[in-house]
């Protein structure tokens, strides 16, 4: 970018963000210099946002497969079989870069990026998810950031009518300057209405269907999102779109309408690169060409450029192939939801992408030049220094462990996220069987009587500490969350976020991660079916800790069985399941009461995750565990407190946990399959014994009841009336 | 909840962006087991019915005023017509505010007191029975209900027609409270009638809260009421077709 007082001069193929060996690359694939309309197409196409040079490597090593899955990696969204006819589709993507300098409308549009990925595949959008990060929140501009994009959220969420049913947020100075907003979208189709994003048939018509196209937006992928931030950052204001929920809801009516006929042959949205990229996606996946011709695209304003109209990311708008001689059909669907459907082209069979203005050939590329023939780089990678880890001498233990609880549950990372999700529709569509501030969030499937579990997860500070063992703990969390509800976890969508993958140790951080993720699902047997990278977090050298997320998805063959976080009744047994111990090592303890951020991060032992989740399922799909909820942040104690805050009459419990060496390690250690459940007196004894079968430890702690938490340990004790925890966790985020 | 129906048809009205149109259809059509259509924004009449539902959630985006563009739609003004002749009309959330914003129960919502959309059950005391929307209640008795909207402080018409208030915001045991009131809503209200009570309109949402796997069930209290009355009155509410 040029701005008025920099006047070096700049070659044409940094003005698009490519290098001079892109460049040469582009004209031997072209066998000749590309015009300028060419090069800004190749700018935007292999830029990091949309060919994933850097990541596509790394990211091939990760298990894709399973009997159930039906697309994986490669299409718009991962869609897996839930049997009964039904196919679900999700995803998982980034708006970090547009939200860092237009929060409400950065979130917002993010919002309306993922829905579109959902519906394109012909699956009608039924949750939302998010995963959040910010910097400090008693921070003036983190509290803007963060209060634009939960109104963001909340603005378009609400009005498209898709219910936010989840997520999670976490506040760290490492993203004071770039905050992460990672969405999440589930959809639900007819196994046979699924539709792909393939241009298929040489002479089938192409329509570009829904908003006008207008100059917002240009430069988006390739120069916001491909770049760390700098001082001019803020001036890329207008490359940030604006969101448009009602025609995206009209849109989704349509194209329900639409891929439920047989007309169509393929639909894609029209994302990060605009029309150039949906045109050269469904064309080469197909093996084929196609012929644009601009001047038929629909415009907001005149005397656009086919450039613009090319690089334009203009949202709701959608890319439909048809069948010859339908083109009636397609016309009238999009005319009953009042909405705009142009034809602008068609399929050929040469494999070139052609644009023309007004019948003039503007521009010819490959195809499969502009997606697959992207480069793919090694970069190089350097290991950080290994993190020293805590001495456990360092930190004294505390007297008052009261006062601590009190303090960990009123932090910003630990405390109730009912101020932010009641901003939320979570119940639009009436499928919500279990609301947010559960482990998961669980949907019922009209007609089978199963339950969708869905859970967000992702941990920069384990990640930042140790890369691939973060990763595994990223995922084993998300494992444990769905299986606390009773689901049985069937698959990923990711979205990976890091600093720039330029720098070798960011890169080394990258494949590390990449390579604990792998390792873990392969063990979990939850497969990736897709998802997104998101580079150039960083500002001025400041970079975000390495932050996987993870959305996972689950399955209950009745979902009437799932269960809650919080305690149920009076005189229960209160159990820890999974057995084991945590350790301080990364934990929320040692960040929030020492103020360390240090190792070492726990191990996952995935076998004793697998019979721990297995127990846990078990048990509440006979209905002899009445509550549920996996030990994480914040350990056992936290664990404790949030089930009698969460119980619907706050009941309390008492508890006596072994002695150890250190009260606050028993207390706030994290990590292991660890589930804290609880069961009626009369199914104890079913319980244990099955769990035993399993192999699965499983130890009675105390039992529920009385308006105290009450937890002992040796000699050390905490002690507090559940409604002095409730106001605590209540205050947190204000 | 499956009810004797008698006969009784119902309609819910499709304005574009509606999006609790399919929840409404699928608990009267699937839960209540009633025939319903969908009526569009368009139609100039309406099919034969016995009950017409506006829904919730939002039409046309509601850039301008919840409702304000949906009141204008050739459809209302059969609803409007259906409603002098006695016809049951209900709305729901979006439905209310396009009730007021139409002039057919008095009134309008403005934005909540405390600025921001809120979605969460709260509880709501029945005050008046002797409406085929709430019969099935006692005066008095607490529904937990959820609510999800932006505009739901209830303003009246302080120099005309007041209608009727069905249901006040209220703490759990019935008590008035405004700690409990969520919006602001002017004396408490949650749920007005016309004079004649054979309009409602009301913030929360009963079709989130009228199956057991969806947690509550009070919600199935309002769909209730409208069935038996239709029974009781021999099968003959109003009816246009």
């Amino acid at each position: 970018m040029q701005s008025g007082e920099d006047e070096r001069i700049t070659t044409p193929w940094e003005d698009v963000g490519l290098s001079r060996s892109e460049y040469h690359r582009v004209c031997e694939d072209l066998d000749r210099r590309p015009n300028p309309l060419e090069l800004g197409l190749y700018g935007l196409m292999w830029s990091e946002h949309c060919s994933y040079k850097s990541s596509r490597r790394h990211l091939e090593q990760l298990p894709t497969e399973a009997p159930y899955v039906l697309q994986g990696p490669g299409e718009n969204a991962g869609v897996i079989d839930l049997g009964e006819g039904l196919a679900l589709a999700f995803r998982i993507e980034s708006h970090n870069h547009p939200s860092a300098i237009e929060p409400v409308q950065g979130a917002a549009t993010g919002v309306g990026g993922i829905l579109r990925d959902i519906f394109t595949v012909g699956a009608r959008p039924i949750a939302l998810l998010d995963s959040l990060r910010f910097g400090d929140p008693g921070d003036p501009r983190t509290r803007y950031l963060f209060e634009g994009v939960v109104s963001g959220i909340s603005f378009y969420g609400n009005c498209v009518g898709v219910p936010t049913v989840g997520g999670e947020i976490y506040f760290d100075e490492a993203y004071r300057e770039n905050p992460l907003v990672n969405v999440m979208c589930l959809g639900l189709a007819p196994k046979d209405r699924l539709v792909r994003g393939r241009a298929s048939g040489a002479g089938n018509p192409v329509f570009i269907v829904g908003a006008r196209t207008g100059r917002d937006g240009i430069h988006g992928a390739s120069l916001l999102a491909s770049r760390e931030f700098d001082e001019e950052t803020e001036s890329m204001r207008p490359a940030v779109q604006v969101g448009d929920p009602f025609r995206e809801k009209l849109l989704i009516e349509a194209c329900m309408q639409l891929t439920g006929s047989d007309a169509v042959v393929g639909v894609n949205d029209l994302g990060a690169a605009g029309l150039t990229s949906a045109a050269s996606e469904t064309a080469s996946r197909a093996g084929m060409g196609m012929e644009i011709d601009v001047t038929r695209v629909p415009l907001r304003e005149e005397g656009m450029t086919p450039y613009e109209v090319m690089l334009s990311e203009s949202q709701e708008r959608m890319l439909v192939i048809a069948h010859r001689g339908r083109e009636g059909e397609v016309e009238d669907i999009f005319d009953r939801w009042e909405l705009e459907a142009a034809r602008i082209g068609e399929v050929t069979s040469d494999g070139q992408l052609r644009i023309l203005e007004d019948g003039t050939e503007v521009a010819s590329i490959p195809a499969l030049s502009l997606t697959e023939g992207a480069p793919a780089y090694d970069r190089p990678m350097r290991s950080p220094a290994p993190d020293p880890g805590f001495h456990a001498g360092e930190i004294p233990e505390p007297q008052d462990l009261n006062r601590v609880l009190l303090q960990m549950l009123s932090h910003p990372n630990l405390c109730s996220r009912r101020e932010v999700y009641e901003q939320y529709d979570h119940m639009v569509g009436i499928n919500t069987a279990m609301n947010p501030g559960a482990d998961a969030a669980v949907l019922r499937v009209r007609g089978s009587g199963q339950g969708i579990a869905v859970a967000v997860d992702g941990n920069g500070m384990l990640c930042h500490l140790d890369p691939r063992r973060g990763a595994m703990n990223v995922v084993a969390e998300s494992y444990r969350n769905l299986s606390a509800v009773g689901a049985r976890p069937l698959a990923v969508t990711n979205c990976l976020n890091f600093a720039s993958p330029e720098k070798p140790e960011v890169m080394y951080r990258f494949a590390e991660v990449v390579a604990g993720m792998g390792e873990a699902c392969q063990a979990l047997g939850t497969p990736v079916t897709g998802g997104n990278v998101s580079f150039y977090n960083e500002t001025g050298g400041r970079e975000i800790y390495p932050t996987p997320v993870i959305g996972m998805v689950g399955l209950l063959e009745d979902v009437s069985r799932c269960v809650p976080p919080g305690f149920a009744a009076d005189g229960d047994a209160v159990l820890l399941l999974g057995g084991g111990t945590g350790s301080l090592g990364g934990s929320q303890y040692l960040n929030i009461v020492a103020g360390k951020v240090a190792g070492p991060v726990p191990t996952v032992d995935f076998a004793a995750e697998r019979v721990a989740g297995k127990a846990c399922r078990v048990g509440i799909a006979r209905g002899w565990i009445r509550s549920a909820h996996d030990v994480s942040d914040g350990g056992l104690a936290v664990a404790l407190a949030e089930a009698a805050c969460l119980s619907p009459s706050q009941l309390g419990a008492k508890i006596e946990l072994q002695a150890g060496e250190r009260a606050d390690e028993i207390l706030f250690g994290e990590g292991g399959p660890r589930y804290l459940v609880s069961a009626a007196p009369e199914s104890l004894e079913a319980l244990l014994e099955r769990s035993r079968e399993l192999g699965c430890p499983l130890d009675v702690i105390g039992e529920v009841g009385g308006s105290f938490l009450r937890v002992a340990t040796g000699q050390r004790r905490i002690d507090i009336p559940v409604a002095d925890l409730v106001e605590a966790r209540e205050g947190g985020l204000q | 909840m499956t009810e004797e129906v008698g006969g009784m048809h119902f309609s819910v009205i499709v304005f574009p962006g509606s999006n609790c149109d399919r929840d409404c259809h699928h608990v009267v059509g699937n839960v209540l087991g009633a025939p319903v259509d969908y009526v569009r924004h368009t139609a100039q009449d309406l099919p034969e019915t016995d009950c017409v539902i506006l829904p919730g959630g939002f039409a046309y985006g509601d850039y301008l005023r919840a409702g304000a563009v949906a009141a204008h739609t050739p459809v209302m003004d059969a609803v409007r017509e259906f409603a002098l002749r006695g016809g049951l009309v209900l709305g729901i959330c979006n439905g209310f505010q396009v009730l007021c914003e139409a002039g057919i129960l008095p009134g309008a919502l403005m934005v909540n007191s405390h600025l921001r959309f809120s979605c969460h059950d709260c509880w709501v005391r029945v005050e008046d029975i002797d409406t085929p929307f709430t019969r099935q209640c006692e005066v008095g008795q607490v529904l937990r209900l959820p609510i999800a909207h932006h505009q739901g402080n209830y303003r009246p018409n302080l120099n005309g027609e007041r209608g009727r208030v069905l249901m006040r915001y209220c703490g759990p045991e019935g008590e008035s409270d405004p700690r409990h009131n969520p919006n602001g809503s002017w004396d408490g209200i949650a749920a007005l009638s016309n004079d004649a009570g054979n309009v409602m309109g009301m913030m929360p949402h009963p079709e989130r809260c009228a199956e057991a796997v969806l947690g509550e069930t009070d919600g199935a209290y309002i769909f209730r009421s409208i069935v038996k009355g239709y029974r009781e009155a021999g099968n003959r509410a109003i009816r246009r077709g």
